[in-house]
């Protein structure tokens, strides 16, 4: 019983950590994405359409093969989410618009997206999609704790995984890392430096858009098991208040997704009442609080969001 | 001049909307020189050094180097031609280390797969000569690795994974080594700065930061150092330091270009000094042939009066009487230990001490910012006759009893005005909770609270302007876009308009250059005249001399004594200041 809860929990998370590995580069450059939900949904929305074009294209679903849906899903929803991000980008980066209005906006047209796209499309043979992507390590029917606890999911959450480490050491280790980290700080003394401001915020923001619209993808083909559901955006915000809560480092997102995953799936295992379950739903963002008050008491530079955020930058400005 | 040239601009000029920053300056530097960029506020100093280091670009003329006119349109192009500039507001990474400010934006090596490609082909089409014993007729033969299948095979596939190497050397070269810097530490050695490279910049105090920036220009192998106002924020000790190592410097070969308006320093570090008035190039002179009275008229373009005209004071009546007042801060360091003083009205009391010694916590408590841990604050009321003790109260509060307290903090944008905000909006800051005054009849006006007064404000800023003359495009414009001096004269303008009796003002010209810091000396003593009590925290002690009834030395906190303005001299109030210092240190060791 707790097994299947830790395992189901390690399995969801994975919508958190792509949300908040993705929102954590994009912030790390300066930009405050609050678009993310929307962008999670507009993966979602690519990999709805990508599916149902897949399945269209080759015939219905005996044509369905696992490599050939796998990709053309996935390229979708990054070509989607890669669409969000390219909008956030263009209006804050570019025109230079109020990065809370522009994110905002966008995850208001996210959601209208994954409204469209969802209710419109052909659902059929997504169930089959959906099991490739939950093809775990062959493990057999009564596997034991460490098969269920670690080798018993779809490859996303594997990649959500890696992705979160590469995330992690691409910021702390590497050259890319300490310029994208200076533009979020200061982006005048990156500049001076001569560190492209610009292509640094885009580069962040749509990889990190990218990541983020994984998600989306997960949580459609992956944890619904090829259902449409509506409710990403929620899970969007979680992972922007994961995003504080883990200080803006990727790899404590791992712990932390399960973490949030854990609070928010326990009213499901538990018997409680609907108003208990109601309360049980707000913990992570009670915790989020939390550690926003502690990290302003301790008031650690180190765990202080990125100087620069939510702010644009103009060269001449003085 | 003997010396080669290291850079020339010619004929530059820039221009920001209507407003003329440059026109058609000249200016020469040659190698191993410290060239002086004298000028005052405004006069486009800043903006034709910004152009050599590629943070603007000028609008007309040429930068010319080795002869070769150049384009410098980013930091980063003028770092190619090795200019490198250390701007007044530092320009660095706060949570970063020192080392890691230095190395960022440090360019990569280039690998270019087509290149490559060209050099692997040639390597394997380069003819071998190979003796054959069994040919008796040409024994040497030309073999080239391209004639065989298997070596046509090999450079296929050495050329066909070039772009996996590109990946892995770019990668390597991402990585940032556990063990790097080498070079910055030598650097640091080399010119005999003090610096712990692994400190973290929030950490470091403003003389530490400029080190780290300069340390940054010159690993980035800058031949040309530009430092905008250096020593603005140094004490004067660090201030020495700094031009030791720019004499280092210079004696290896670099250029140096020290944008300022101290005439002191011009005279005691540099070898020429260039000249700027209002955008426009005046001349360059060789310092040792000229004299300060000389460089102001060139600077100013009329003769200035150089003197503090200090009268008698008047009146004399005690006007605040500070009592055993100790503040601690949040950190738990005590910052003002049992200070007691009084200020007189129609005198100058001048405060001098080490920045840092306890002087920006004595105003603020004054001020009500800050609540004292100890002590009284007493405040005699010309009007009433009555005293009023402060501590502990709001501003507002003290306001409200009646008390004309006028305060210009050191931190000008952050407490004095709005940088955002327009000079009106400023003025009304501190008029805005009177509401607008609306007639009742012929005799009588009320004022109406909530309501916003416009007019008067304006009007106020309007001979602010116009008395202090501050150059400004309106009064629409928000005050941080003026420059220091005039955003300080407005600052200054809005206290005294206030009808202060006790007047106080922290370093008000500090970064200010010569015309202005007179013409707030000149305001100071009209203050004075008017039997304001004004007290005067400033950190030249020749200023403070001058101007100042009397000064009070204060060290670590302590007021170590109380002199005459017109008996003392340099040396004892420079005593006052350390002396008390070492024997502070002593003490606490022993409290250890």
């Amino acid at each position: 019983m707790f097994l299947t809860f830790l395992q189901s929990a390690i399995r969801f998370s994975a919508v958190f950590l792509f949300g908040s590995v993705g929102e954590t580069l994009t912030e790390k450059s300066g930009n405050l994405n609050l678009g993310i939900p929307g962008i999670m949904c507009m993966g979602a929305s690519g990999a709805i359409v990508g599916a149902s074009t897949y399945v269209a294209a080759v015939g219905g679903v005996g044509g369905i093969t696992a490599w050939g849906a796998t990709l053309v899903t996935i390229i979708f929803a990054l070509l989607f989410s890669l669409l969000g991000g390219l909008i956030y980008c263009v209006l804050t980066a570019t025109l230079r618009c109020n990065q809370n209005v522009s994110g905002l906006a966008l995850t208001t047209f996210g959601v209208g997206v994954l409204s469209f796209f969802g209710g419109s499309a052909d659902t059929t043979g997504f169930t089959v999609i959906s099991g490739f992507f939950r093809q775990s390590f062959p493990i057999g029917d009564n596997p034991n704790w460490f098969e269920t606890l670690f080798l018993s999911y779809g490859c996303l959450v594997y990649i959500a995984i890696i992705i979160a480490v590469i995330a992690a050491i691409v910021l702390k280790k590497t050259r890319v890392g300490l310029n994208l980290r200076a533009v979020g700080e200061n982006p005048a003394t990156a500049d001076a430096a001569g560190i492209s401001v610009t292509n640094y915020k885009y580069g962040a923001t749509l990889i990190g858009s990218m990541i983020a619209g994984l998600g989306g993808l997960f949580y459609i083909m992956d944890q619904t098991g090829g259902v449409v559901e509506y409710t990403i955006d929620t899970y969007g915000w979680m992972a922007v208040a994961l995003v504080i809560f883990t200080v803006w480092r990727p790899n404590w997102a791992i712990l932390g997704s399960i973490l949030f995953s854990i609070l928010y799936l326990l009213p499901n295992y538990v018997s409680v009442s609907f108003a208990e379950r109601e309360v049980i739903k707000m913990i992570p963002y009670l915790v989020t609080i939390v550690v926003l008050v502690i990290t302003s008491i301790v008031s650690r530079r180190e765990s202080q969001p990125p100087a620069a955020l939510g702010l644009s930058y103009f060269r001449e400005e003085r | 001049m003997a010396k080669p040239v290291a850079v020339q601009m010619k004929g530059i000029s820039k221009f920001f909307g209507e407003v003329v920053a440059n026109k058609d300056v000249d200016l020469t530097v040659y190698e191993g020189e410290i060239l002086s960029l004298l000028g005052e506020n405004g006069s486009g100093k800043t903006t034709l050094m910004n152009m050599l280091s590629g943070i603007y670009f000028p609008d007309e003329g040429e930068v010319v180097i080795e002869g070769e006119p150049v384009v410098i349109r980013s930091p980063r192009d003028a770092y190619r031609y090795k200019i490198g500039m250390v701007h007044q507001h530092f320009k660095l990474v706060d949570v970063f280390t020192a080392l890691d400010n230095i190395l960022l934006g440090e360019e990569m090596p280039r690998y270019s797969v087509k290149e490559r490609a060209a050099e692997l082909k040639e390597e394997a089409a380069e003819p071998r000569y190979v003796v054959d014993n069994d040919d008796a007729e040409a024994p040497v033969k030309t073999v080239r690795a391209t004639d065989t299948k298997a070596g046509r095979a090999k450079l296929a596939l050495r050329t066909a994974v070039l772009p996996v190497v590109k990946l892995f050397k770019k990668a390597q070269f991402n990585w940032l080594p556990r063990k790097r810097g080498q070079k910055a530490r030598e650097i640091a050695a080399k010119y005999g700065f003090d610096i712990d490279l692994n400190k973290k910049i929030y950490d470091m105090s403003v003389s530490e930061k400029q080190t780290v920036e300069i340390i940054k220009v010159l690993y980035r192998g800058a031949d040309i150092l530009i430092l905008d106002e250096p020593t603005a924020v140094l004490t004067p000790q660090e201030t020495e330091k700094l031009f030791d190592v720019l004499r280092n410097m210079r004696e290896d070969g670099k250029s140096i270009i020290i944008i300022t308006h101290k005439l002191n320093e011009v005279m005691e570090i540099s070898d020429r000094v260039a000249v700027l008035r209002k955008g426009e190039f005046i001349g360059a002179v060789n310092t040792s042939e000229t004299s300060i009275p000389q460089l102001t008229e060139m600077m100013v373009g009329r003769k200035t009066d150089l003197n503090i005209h200090r009268g008698d004071p008047v009146g004399c009546e005690e006007r605040l009487t500070v009592e055993g007042l100790s503040f601690t801060d949040h950190e738990g360091v005590q910052k003002l230990k049992d200070v007691s003083f009084t200020a007189r009205s129609g005198e100058i009391l001048g405060i001098a001490g080490i920045a840092g010694s306890g002087q920006r916590e004595l105003l603020e408590t004054i001020a009500g910012l800050l609540r004292p841990s100890k002590g009284t604050i007493v405040y005699h009321d010309p009007a009433t006759g009555k005293d009023e003790n402060l501590v502990k109260k709001s501003p507002a509060k003290i306001r409200e009893l009646g008390v004309r307290l006028s305060f210009v903090p050191e931190d000008r944008l952050g407490m004095g005005l709005v940088g955002s905000m327009d000079i009106i909006d400023n003025m009304m800051l501190r008029s805005y909770k009177r509401g607008i005054p609306v007639k009742i009849d012929k005799k009588h006006t009320v004022n109406v609270p909530l309501i916003l007064d416009r007019k008067r404000p304006r009007q106020l800023a309007e001979r602010i302007i116009q008395e202090l003359e501050v150059v400004t495009p309106s009064t629409h414009t928000p005050v941080r876009r003026l420059s220091g001096g005039n955003i300080q004269k407005v600052l200054v303008g809005r206290e005294i308009a206030a009808a202060p009796t006790v007047f106080m003002a922290a370093y008000p010209v500090r970064g200010l250059d010569i015309n202005s810091s007179y013409t707030i000396y000149n305001l100071l003593n009209e203050q004075k005249e008017k039997g304001v009590a004004v007290i005067y925290v400033g950190e030249d002690l020749d200023v403070l001399i001058e101007l100042c009834d009397r000064i009070m030395v204060i060290c670590a906190g302590k007021v170590t004594g109380i002199v005459d303005g017109r008996t003392t001299d340099k040396e004892t109030i420079g005593l006052m200041m350390t002396d008390s210092l070492s024997s502070e240190n002593s003490e606490e060791v022993a409290n250890d």
